[in-house]
């Protein structure tokens, strides 16, 4: 930690906490066990803001701050929950349940997910948008893992871990809009990847049952994240 | 260069042009080239030698006329007469009739409300003056302020006088240009300096004022970005066009190539410290390029999405260095900024916009094309004096300003003047300028559905309520069109609505509902006359 980082004062949710003046929103409310739900986000990987869910009201700014990307200032006052965080917050998650088949019943994930426990969590009992279900391919060339885009909400956190973490870039994003998908190289069956290390890691950060380890049958698939936190400390190149 | 060799090359472009008695100017932007502008000019320039002119008739091409409806289009002077809808087997006609009466059944009157409404800045060289010839730019004054800001100005000088100009940025949100200049101009620069962004990827449907801009008066951005380069203390720019537009690529190459001879680019320009490159950055076809943050990371090589914003370009932009991007059409208000001085450019327009702004004229309207007029004008007298009104006697139903990101603005709003804040208050944008008339045969549904899939096919997919909020609009006005709308789908539009605005990453996801939040304002009838009635 630099010497000349210095130190804050803030309100989230009304309580008075500090804070160095590098650390985001989400990390200083999860020092105070406020809770504040995340999909895209993870300890140890570059935060980009996508998920929206992190989302929170700062008194004075009419716009929406993702907290996993905003830096905490001075005397700010956050608010992490009201009724209308909430309710967006409610449909973000039926979104991305509507975008592609996640029938948890037949899922590898199941009681895994992270999708899942936060639609429990923020008390989803039913979609109320339509269903989109596209028809996507299901790549299983690779020896030990496989991919399925109908279950995955492009959180990126395997294209991220696969970069920064691993080195490999071997996954990445294609495509536009509803249409986009994550890729292997340069869209080719994963089987055939020269770039893939085949170390597993992105399986591991993958939220959901889009990446998973063959030979795992409906609900078998827990994931395994600890190398992260501890790879992070190790390289030290991760203040948080 | 000094202004002594500036008027130099200027006294001699204007000697050589002065040596002809009869001056034939062809249209040859996109728009007249499409309708074989070029093949008019060739058989013009066949003509000329033929009746043995050649050393008393000039022929040039220029840029954007404006009425692109009437094209080709071919003026001459010193008559001053304007000729619609030339073939290329009027040619003789036309060069037969010079210092003699005009050929009256080609004659387009300049007379019109579409030529006398208008109020050029941007656009002033437009049409007149050869596009591919630095010399003449040079002759009708241009580089001259670029020669005063940096022999007789200081950098902070240049940007007081923007700021006092009020001029604000004309890509469609509005921010003070002069705020944004004086904020690049204070960060402090990266190892490799600070940048400049020309953002010429102009992405809406049915607008094209970027492009006329550069097709016809390239070296006007060249000298604004020069300017602002000199302004904010940046060494290096990029003018980020999309690969759509070939000609404004070709002339703007050909530009930076003229200009960087001349010593107007580069090195020492005009003998001081200063110095400047410009590169151009082609847009592989990504409508979310036009955003600021993805428009950088496309240049850096990366895909082109988004990314939170702060920290601000301005502090945090290209390869992390402090950046400077405006529009097109900003950089074009520069150097007549600094030329005629920043009061009497306040002078034009209304309390809070100033100046004038160009739109992309098109739709159900008898003039279209590229008009420039000043803010504060009615929506009513851009459509029915300059746009000449509907044709075929149909009634006006609804007009869209600011493309994707805009609204449909209904007939008793048509006396609301054209400015930021009220086409805000409107439920639409000024955007970057594409303004599409409609008359009682369009479908407001259609339409909303029309922008919604242009813009669920756009998004970028980064963030979750854009990519796929915008998809489930896209469904729902669908269904709504194909005769199987709800009752209950209309809230749930207004819901997503509501959420897609307030959630999304960037502006492209921000101000996506606006089509369907203004027709469901202005429209609803029309929905709900589509929607399944309830019994």
């Amino acid at each position: 930690m630099s010497p000349n980082v210095r130190v804050k004062t803030l309100k989230i949710d009304g309580k008075d906490v500090s804070a160095r003046e590098d650390q985001t929103i989400l990390s200083v409310a999860r020092e105070n066990d406020i809770f504040i739900p995340t999909l895209c986000q993870m300890d140890g990987l570059t935060s980009v803001g996508a998920c929206r869910l992190c989302l929170v009201e700062i008194k004075g700014s009419a716009k929406l701050q993702a907290a996993c990307v905003t830096e905490v200032q001075e005397g700010m006052e956050v608010v992490t929950d009201s009724e209308r965080l909430h309710s967006y917050r409610k449909m973000l998650i039926e979104l991305l349940f509507v975008a592609r088949n996640h029938i948890c019943s037949v899922c590898v994930s199941n009681g895994h997910c992270e999708l899942q426990s936060l639609a429990q969590r923020l008390g989803i009992t039913h979609i109320h948008f339509p269903f989109r279900y596209p028809k996507l391919a299901v790549d299983l060339s690779h020896d030990r893992f496989g991919m399925d885009n109908n279950r995955c909400i492009r959180c990126g956190r395997c294209v991220r871990v696969c970069d920064e973490i691993e080195g490999a870039h071997t996954w990445d994003l294609m495509g536009r809009g509803d249409a986009s998908q994550i890729v292997c190289d340069l869209n080719q069956p994963w089987g055939s990847s020269e770039t893939c290390t085949s170390c597993g890691k992105c399986v591991h950060v993958c939220p959901t049952g889009a990446l998973f380890e063959k030979g795992k049958s409906s609900s078998e698939m827990s994931k395994r994240q600890e190398f992260l936190p501890y790879l992070t400390l190790m390289r030290g190149d991760h203040n948080e | 260069m000094t202004t002594d060799e500036l008027q130099q090359i200027s006294t001699i472009e204007q000697e050589t042009q002065g040596q002809y008695q009869h001056h034939v100017c062809v249209c040859v932007a996109a728009g007249c080239l499409s309708s074989q502008a070029d093949v008019v000019q060739e058989s013009l320039a066949k003509e000329i030698e033929r009746q043995g002119m050649g050393d008393k008739c000039h022929i040039k091409g220029v840029g954007c006329m404006g009425l692109c409806s009437r094209g080709p289009l071919v003026s001459v002077d010193p008559e001053g007469v304007l000729y619609q809808n030339v073939k290329p087997s009027d040619s003789a006609e036309i060069i037969e009739s010079l210092g003699k009466e005009k050929v009256s059944r080609l004659e387009c009157s300049t007379e019109i409300p579409f030529f006398q409404h208008q109020k050029k800045i941007v656009l002033e060289n437009s049409g007149l003056i050869d596009p591919n010839r630095i010399e003449e730019y040079i002759a009708v004054g241009g580089y001259g302020s670029l020669v005063t800001c940096l022999t007789e100005m200081t950098p902070s000088e240049v940007i007081d006088e923007i700021i006092k100009s009020g001029l604000r940025g004309r890509g469609g949100a509005g921010y003070p240009t002069g705020l944004k200049w004086s904020m690049v101009a204070k960060s402090r620069p990266g190892h490799n300096g600070k940048y400049i962004v020309c953002n010429a990827d102009e992405g809406d449907p049915g607008a094209f004022m970027d492009r006329s801009v550069l097709e016809s008066d390239p070296h006007r951005i060249i000298e604004g970005m020069t300017i602002a380069a000199y302004a904010v203390g940046a060494t290096n720019g990029y003018i980020y066009v999309r690969a759509e537009y070939p000609l404004a690529i070709k002339r703007l190459r050909n530009a930076i190539r003229q200009a960087s001879r001349l010593g107007l680019l580069g090195n020492e320009i005009c003998g001081t410290p200063h110095r400047f490159n410009i590169e151009l950055r082609l847009g592989a076809g990504a409508f979310v390029c036009g955003e600021e943050t993805a428009l950088l990371a496309s240049i850096e090589g990366k895909r082109g999405t988004p990314r939170p914003r702060p920290p601000f370009p301005a502090e945090s932009g290209l390869w992390e260095a402090p950046t400077l991007i405006n529009n097109v059409e900003t950089f074009a208000n520069i150097a007549t900024v600094i030329r005629n001085g920043s009061s009497w450019f306040s002078a034009i327009g209304t309390e809070k916009s100033k100046g004038t702004k160009v739109f992309a004229l098109a739709g159900r309207v008898e003039n279209t094309g590229l008009i420039e007029v000043p803010m504060g004008i009615t929506l009513r007298e851009i459509i029915f004096e300059i746009g000449g009104g509907i044709p075929g006697g149909a009634r006006f139903k609804a007009v869209q300003t600011g493309g994707p990101s805009g609204g449909c603005i209904p007939e008793n709003f048509l006396d609301a003047p054209v400015d930021y804040e009220s086409l805000n208050r409107l439920g639409s944008i000024m955007g970057s300028g594409g303004m599409i008339v409609m008359d009682e045969t369009s479908n407001m549904v259609d339409v909303a559905k029309f922008f919604m899939d242009f813009s669920r096919s756009e998004s970028c997919g980064k963030c979750t309520p854009c990519r796929v909020g915008t998809a489930v609009m896209y469904d729902l006005l669908a269904r709504i069109t194909d005769g199987e709308g709800r009752e209950q789908d209309l809230s749930m539009l207004e819901e997503l609505c509501d959420l897609v605005k307030n959630t999304s990453l960037c502006g492209l996801g921000q101000t996506a509902p606006n089509p369907v939040l203004s027709t469901l304002r202005y429209f609803r009838e029309e929905y709900n006359h589509q929607l399944v009635s309830s019994e």
